[in-house]
This record gives C-alpha cells, structure tokens and sequence, in this order.
C-alpha cells in the first residue's frame, strides 16, 4: 500500500516536472534538427532532470509492487494519481478543467475503487529470500 | 491531429509491451524480504540481471519519449488522460500474455477508467 502511494506520488511529481520543463523548451518540431534540438534542449534542462529523478523514484516503486501483484492489478489501481494530477494541474499549472473532466476522474475514481475490492494476486510468484 | 494520434498510438504500445516484460521480469525476480533500503538495492540488482527487464527498456524509452514531444503540443491534463487507454491493451496483455485471471470486477473498473479517460480527454 506504501509502495503503491509512493508510486502515485512519484508519477505525479514527475510528469508535472516534465510539462513544466517541456513548456519551457517549446513546441518540438518533427525534423532531423527539431528533433536535436529538442535533444539537446531536455538533456541541459534542470527541471528535465529532476522530473526523471521523480520518475526513477516512481520505476522503483512499481518494480516492487509488479514482483508480487497481478499487472492488471497495479495498473488500474495506479490510476487513482488521475485525481490527484488533476488537482495538481489545477493549483500548480494553473490549466482549467470542465465539470465533465471532473466527471471523468470521478469514473477513474470509482474504476479504481471497484478494482483494488479484487484480489491483488491471481498468478503464481517465485518467492526468494535474500541472505543475510 | 493525426501526427498525435498516431503519437499516443507508440506511447500507448510501448508503455504496454515495455511493461508486460517488466512484469514477466519482476516476477521472475520474486518479491524483496523487507523494504529496507539494502534489501531494495538487492532487489534492484536481481531485476537489473533479468532479460525481460532489458527487454522493456527500449519500449518504454520510446514511449517516453513520445510523451515528452506530446507534452510539448498539449496541455498535461490531455497527455496523461489520453495515454490511459493503454489500460484496455494493458488488460488484454495481462489476460493473454501473463495469463492473470481477470474477473468482472476488474474488468468494470477498467470499462470505468476508460469512460473517465475519455471524459477528461474530451473536457
């Protein structure tokens, strides 16, 4: 449950970081030098960068959740960060969002909500211990 | 809007396919005994000798990267929406390729996360 929030959070953190830091760079264009300087552009940029940090923190999270949870499992149940990006994209990018986006997370919530009632293990794990 | 289209078609497909074989790699690995840091760094070792692990790198660095060119045409509040329809090709993997058992429940919540997916999509 940790890991699942921690992974939320990360997620959240990062793709926010990433729009932030994509939004400074501009508009890529799709050409051989758009796409270099574009490139060049996202592995000079700080925010860039501590957006991947988040992620990483994210791939971590998710890599111990799927050696013991079903995949179609965490997937769905991840998706309740919808909610919380939203409210995100609200306070700190300050985009709008329509009552019928809000509709959506709402479904998203309640998706969520009826998935984590399943089991989280449907398959069989190979279980190791680590020596001490 | 076909370029974005088309776009969310490789994001969709490698963030699915990358993440199947993460998964086939993390259970072949097995959970970690504890969640202490050195067990995690453990941990993080056996998946980094993992085939599979490998085998989704490469997927999900495209599709990565067709979310950072995404990001940079529209708004966060569309990409990250959008790109959620890789729950329905996410599930359908994880039905036939991973052979998980996908009940009723579940599959409801996924119909349910696409229909909001597609509300905030359309804001």
């Amino acid at each position: 449950m940790v890991m699942i929030l921690a992974m939320v959070v990360c997620a959240n953190t990062g793709d926010l970081l990433l729009k932030r830091g994509m939004t400074q760079i501009g508009a890529v264009e799709i050409s051989a030098a758009g796409l270099r300087h574009a490139l060049l552009a996202t592995v000079t940029s700080g925010t860039i960068w501590i957006g991947i940090v988040f992620l990483i923190g994210f791939m971590t999270s998710y890599m111990t959740v799927l050696s013991w949870a079903d995949y179609s499992y965490v997937m769905p149940v991840g998706a309740f960060g919808y909610a919380t990006l939203t409210l995100f994209a609200v306070t700190f990018l300050h985009e709008t969002v329509s009552p019928r986006r809000w509709v959506g997370v709402i479904l998203i919530c309640v998706g969520v909500l009826l998935v984590s009632q399943t089991r989280p293990r449907t398959t069989e794990v190979a279980v190791r211990e680590v020596a001490a | 809007m076909i370029r974005v289209a088309l776009l969310l078609g490789v994001l969709i497909l490698g963030t699915t396919g990358g993440e199947i074989a993460m998964t086939l790699g993390m259970k072949a690995t097995g959970e970690p005994a504890r969640l202490r840091p050195r067990e995690l760094l453990a941990f993080l070792w056996r998946a980094l000798r993992n085939g599979w692990f490998w085998a989704g790198v490469p997927l999900m660095a495209l599709s990565f990267y067709a979310l950072l060119v995404l990001l940079s045409w529209q708004p966060v509040s569309f990409v990250i929406p959008a790109s959620a329809l890789s729950y329905v090709v996410g599930t359908l993997g994880a039905k036939y390729i991973l052979r998980e058992d996908v009940g009723p429940a579940r599959w409801i919540g996924v119909v349910l996360v696409c229909a909001g997916v597609a509300l905030v999509a359309a804001g």
